[in-house]
């Protein structure tokens, strides 16, 4: 069994409470580090843990935190996203709904640690159950004095107010998140300046994903080095995975990072294989943005190694033939489904929830939805995967905000990799609105590194 | 659920406007417009829909021009600019969920209510739409309802079934 930091007593009854959390320990880090740690002992504690974002970019959260700009007299803030809207991503909800405890002490510890005293918690608008659940959390926490004003005597006062979306994925990306929390549309800002110089009303802002945040406690509990202690490498500590598709347990896991993909996969521990006694086709291993993997290369480098759960591991060999970590969705596709529904399902997708900002994304994301549509209903030509390949390359790095090289990724990993089942579409219109193409080749063991596609 | 004219003035009653000036509190002395989302949340679950006549009154309680209303409430997917039915069966149509069967399911909702995405049915009861990740790929097929957002997952056509017809019976004990 693995370590569980976050979820040790996810299945205690009662743990929703207040009272069931402290019993179980909880709320020992806000004590911890109001009373025996200055806001700086406490950015040191995560710089050693080696915490990196748990949102998906994996940037080191303690370095984010040091960028804070602190000028006299100006207001700073902790904002808490909350928009998890990822396809195959559902850990902060299973969080929030559970220990939502858990992001309440972390709120606290951090908005102690950046000199915030008002911080938000930015929840999507879909999630209205969670937000009451934090509500009610936040108002135990204000009654027994964990927040509010001079919190435990130290002096340190903090309001934490819980805010809705209105449903929009952009505003996962923390300047469209905050351009809402101002209400106004997600239009994600031009950067620089970063929020943690002109954030939130134009002060410095830290913006950070509830997992991150919940994932403060046990540093500040154990000790910044203890929680670098688990895990492999760079990619320290214990992360959510939230686990989706064709498997026999779906669900949300903590899993400590570097154990094999396979063992995540197969094990009871995890997921328990793949449903219905069928074969694994393909896997996209942290959120739909990230990359689609053939079977093969989920498990396994290009030479042959074992591929892990790390945010090292699973980018090995580049986008040739590794994928990321991302938000730790991990869905998974057996042997019925059908690669190029699914790329148009997510093109649909980042159509839909583009902002309108930038062209290359508003019209790329529309041109992805319609040739993939074209294909996937059997009037494709092989001239259309060319210029899907050509569409997706031209929206990659020229947006203001990472959506559209989340739009581009699925599409350029699924021609990458599952070309034949492209052109098999256009080979066999009739065929292929009846039938699947099936596992094919993807299962196969690689035997020698394939070539890299050429990109032009 | 009060149906109100697009043309028709809307008053807020003094228990909404109680809610509004809770909410506004939350935020820095002339920031109230971050309160604009919360507001129309709330405006929503009072009338089933944003009308232009709540829409404006919103701006007008939150000082700011109506088109800083219209331009938010156009941009995120949750605000209905148009009458719906009392119950709206929001059904997660992205990846994951289309994975272990979420089409299926709208076909079958949309033979079973008769009506096509986005249109009411003749009693005014239900109106059903495809909405992107709702967060709950593992749970899937799922489903919400709002004002509450409940949630219904691991979607059959019987459990579908079902909650219509539990949703139909509850609104006949009204």
């Amino acid at each position: 069994m693995g370590r569980k930091l976050l979820l040790e007593h996810i299945n205690v009854p009662g743990i929703n409470t207040l009272a069931v959390y402290r019993e179980k320990g909880g709320y020992r880090a806000v004590e911890k580090a109001l009373k025996t740690l200055t806001p700086d002992d406490v950015v040191e504690e995560v710089k050693k843990s080696g915490l990196r974002g748990r949102g998906g970019a994996g940037f080191p959260t303690g370095m984010k935190w040091s960028f804070l700009a602190k000028p006299e007299g100006v207001p700073r803030y902790l904002v808490c996203n909350g928009d998890e809207s990822e396809p195959g991503t559902f850990k902060d909800r299973y969080l929030m709904t559970h220990i939502p405890h858990a992001l309440i002490e972390g709120m606290i510890v951090s908005s102690y640690a950046l000199g915030a005293n008002t911080s938000y918690i930015y929840v999507r608008g879909e999630m209205m159950p969670q937000i009451r659940i934090l509500e009610r959390a936040i108002e135990e926490a204000k009654a027994a004095g964990w927040l509010g004003k001079n919190i435990l005597g130290t002096g340190y006062d903090l309001e934490l107010y819980v805010q809705p979306g209105g449903g929009a994925y952009i505003c996962g990306e923390e300047t469209a998140l905050l351009e809402s929390l101002e209400g106004k549309r997600g239009n994600p800002r031009i950067k620089p300046p970063f929020p943690a110089i002109a954030g939130l009303y134009g002060c410095p802002t830290v913006v950070n994903n509830v997992e991150s945040i919940a994932a403060v406690v046990p540093i500040v509990n154990d000790g910044g080095d203890e929680y670098a202690k688990i895990g492999i490498g760079r990619s320290t500590g214990t992360k959510l995975i939230s686990a989706s598709g064709n498997l026999v347990k779906p669900g949300v896991y903590e899993i400590e990072l570097g154990i094999p993909v396979e063992e995540f996969i197969y094990s009871d521990e995890y997921c328990g294989g793949i449903a219905n006694g069928k074969r694994l086709k393909a896997t996209v291993a942290g959120g739909s943005s990230v990359p689609i993997l053939p079977a093969n290369l989920t498990l396994k480098y290009a030479n042959g190694e074992p591929r892990l759960m790390s945010y090292e591991s699973l980018s090995e060999g580049g986008f040739a033939t590794g994928t990321m970590l991302g938000s730790g969705g991990f869905i998974a596709f057996d042997e019925d489904q059908c690669i190029v529904r699914n790329t148009w399902n997510f093109s649909r997708f980042y159509h839909h929830e583009s902002c309108g900002q930038c062209s290359p994304c508003r019209e790329g994301t529309g041109w992805m939805e319609k040739i993939l549509h074209k294909i996937e209903h059997g009037h494709g030509t092989m001239e259309d995967i060319d210029l899907l390949w050509d569409v997706q390359r031209k929206i990659e790095g020229n947006t203001i905000c990472p959506l559209g090289d989340a739009a581009a990724w699925p599409v350029a990993s699924a021609i990458r990799h599952f070309r034949d089942e492209f052109e098999w579409h256009v080979k066999e219109p009739m065929k292929s609105q009846s039938t699947n193409y099936g596992l094919a080749n993807y299962a196969n063991p690689i035997e020698k590194k394939p070539e890299e596609v050429k990109e032009s | 659920m009060l149906k109100v004219e697009e043309t028709q003035p809307v008053e807020f009653s003094s228990a909404l406007l109680a809610k509004f000036d809770e909410i506004v509190k939350r935020y820095p002395e002339g920031k109230q417009k971050s309160a604009l989302l919360p507001l129309l949340h709330l405006v929503q679950a009072e009338y089933g829909w944003t009308s232009v006549p709540a829409m404006d009154k919103v701006a007008e309680f939150l000082k700011i021009q109506p088109i800083e209303v219209y331009e938010v409430a156009s941009f995120y997917t949750m605000y209905f600019l148009q009458p719906k039915g009392k119950y709206v069966l929001e059904v997660c149509r992205t990846g994951p969920c289309c994975l272990v069967g979420a089409e299926k399911i709208m076909n079958h909702i949309e033979q079973k209510l008769g009506v096509k995405e986005g249109e009411v049915t003749a009693d005014g009861l239900f109106s059903w739409r495809g909405v992107e990740c709702l967060a709950a790929c593992g749970f899937g097929p799922v489903l919400q309802i709002g004002p509450e957002y409940t949630f219904y997952e691991n979607l059959t056509e019987q459990s579908v079934d079902q909650l219509i017809d539990d949703l139909k019976n509850k609104d006949l004990r009204q």
